[in-house]
């Protein structure tokens, strides 16, 4: 569904991309910019939020920096047991994300664990739990993103 | 790293949201019983160790008209990966760009790079000016799109007691 959305609730998710300071005040500047109020601010992201046309207003953490293990995982699961292998790989709590693909490799999921032993360990009891491969994709490296969505 | 009990205090309270007002500091640090001047530096130095990213919102793609995701990969040359993985993720519509190991025989991809667009079709025109870009560099590719969010749950920092 494309929404229509005013210049003000483009504008307002455009800057919302970009770094807030890191002051008592933090909409002030953007409210000054936007010739409104802190309050008419503030109001118009909460209303964007809770539309769902935000998610979360906040820090973004580096979710590696604060300690703690993440892979990007696959399985090639036979169509007839689909729903039977995502019930079993669902209930880890160390399972985050979890993404049906279109592909052999169907099922797309990310391991969050306290250490990097702890992610083979857990896809070692997935396979068991489930008689199937576990392919593990760590990521090697990063590169630098530019990207934003225009709104 | 050095993060302190307080510092995992902060960003346990601060990682589901800031509270949507014009000082949110000033109320998340009287929850936590600190003065709003002790939470801005802890956050600042958070910020500057790498921990903290940005503050702000991200914006939803799916509500946002941005309903294909198609994760384009690639088998490209070892030697030439890290300097075209730099460009393929300054492309302007790539969100995600990452090199990983290959699984052979089951995965010949070394490069990923996420494409979100209004249709498959545009995410497929998008995957084409990757493959221009890698041009002879790159031995083959797939996109495979994402046809169900199965599970979603914020990368948290869990409590010790968790």
């Amino acid at each position: 569904m494309t929404l229509k959305l005013s210049e003000l609730d483009r504008t307002l998710i455009n800057r919302l991309q970009d770094d807030l300071p890191l002051v008592p005040h933090p909409f002030s500047a953007l409210a000054g910019e936007l010739g409104l109020s802190e309050e008419d601010v503030v109001g118009r992201i909460r209303r964007l939020r809770d539309d769902g046309l935000l998610t979360r207003f906040g820090p973004f953490f580096d979710a590696e920096a604060l300690g703690g293990a993440f892979c990007l995982c696959a399985m090639a699961v036979p169509v007839e047991r689909f729903e039977e292998v995502l019930t079993k790989v669902n209930a880890y709590p160390e399972v985050a994300h979890n993404y049906e693909r279109s592909h052999r490799l169907n099922m797309w999921f990310v391991l969050a664990t306290e250490s990097q032993a702890a992610i083979s360990a857990t896809a070692a009891q997935i396979e068991r739990d489930t008689g199937l491969k576990v392919l593990l994709f760590p990521k090697e490296r990063e590169f630098f993103i530019g990207f934003r969505v225009n709104a | 790293m050095t993060l302190d009990p307080k510092d995992r205090t902060i960003v346990e309270a601060t990682q589901a949201g800031l509270p949507l007002v014009p000082t949110p500091f000033a109320v998340v640090a009287e929850n936590l019983g600190l003065t709003e001047a002790d939470l801005i530096g802890r956050l600042q130095r958070l910020k500057e160790l790498g921990v903290i990213r940005r503050i702000g919102a991200a914006p939803n793609h799916y509500r946002l008209g941005m309903n294909a995701n198609g994760m384009t990969v690639w088998d490209v040359d070892d030697a030439a990966v890290d300097d075209l993985g730099e460009k393929v993720g300054a492309l302007p519509f790539v969100t995600h760009c990452y090199r990983r190991p290959r699984a052979m025989p089951d995965w010949p991809y070394n490069l990923f790079a996420m494409v979100h667009g209004e249709t498959r079709e545009e995410v497929m025109a998008k995957q084409a000016e990757i493959a221009s870009l890698l041009a002879d560099a790159c031995r083959a590719s797939d996109v495979l799109f994402s046809t169900r969010i199965l599970k979603k749950t914020g990368m948290r920092l869990r409590g010790k007691e968790a």
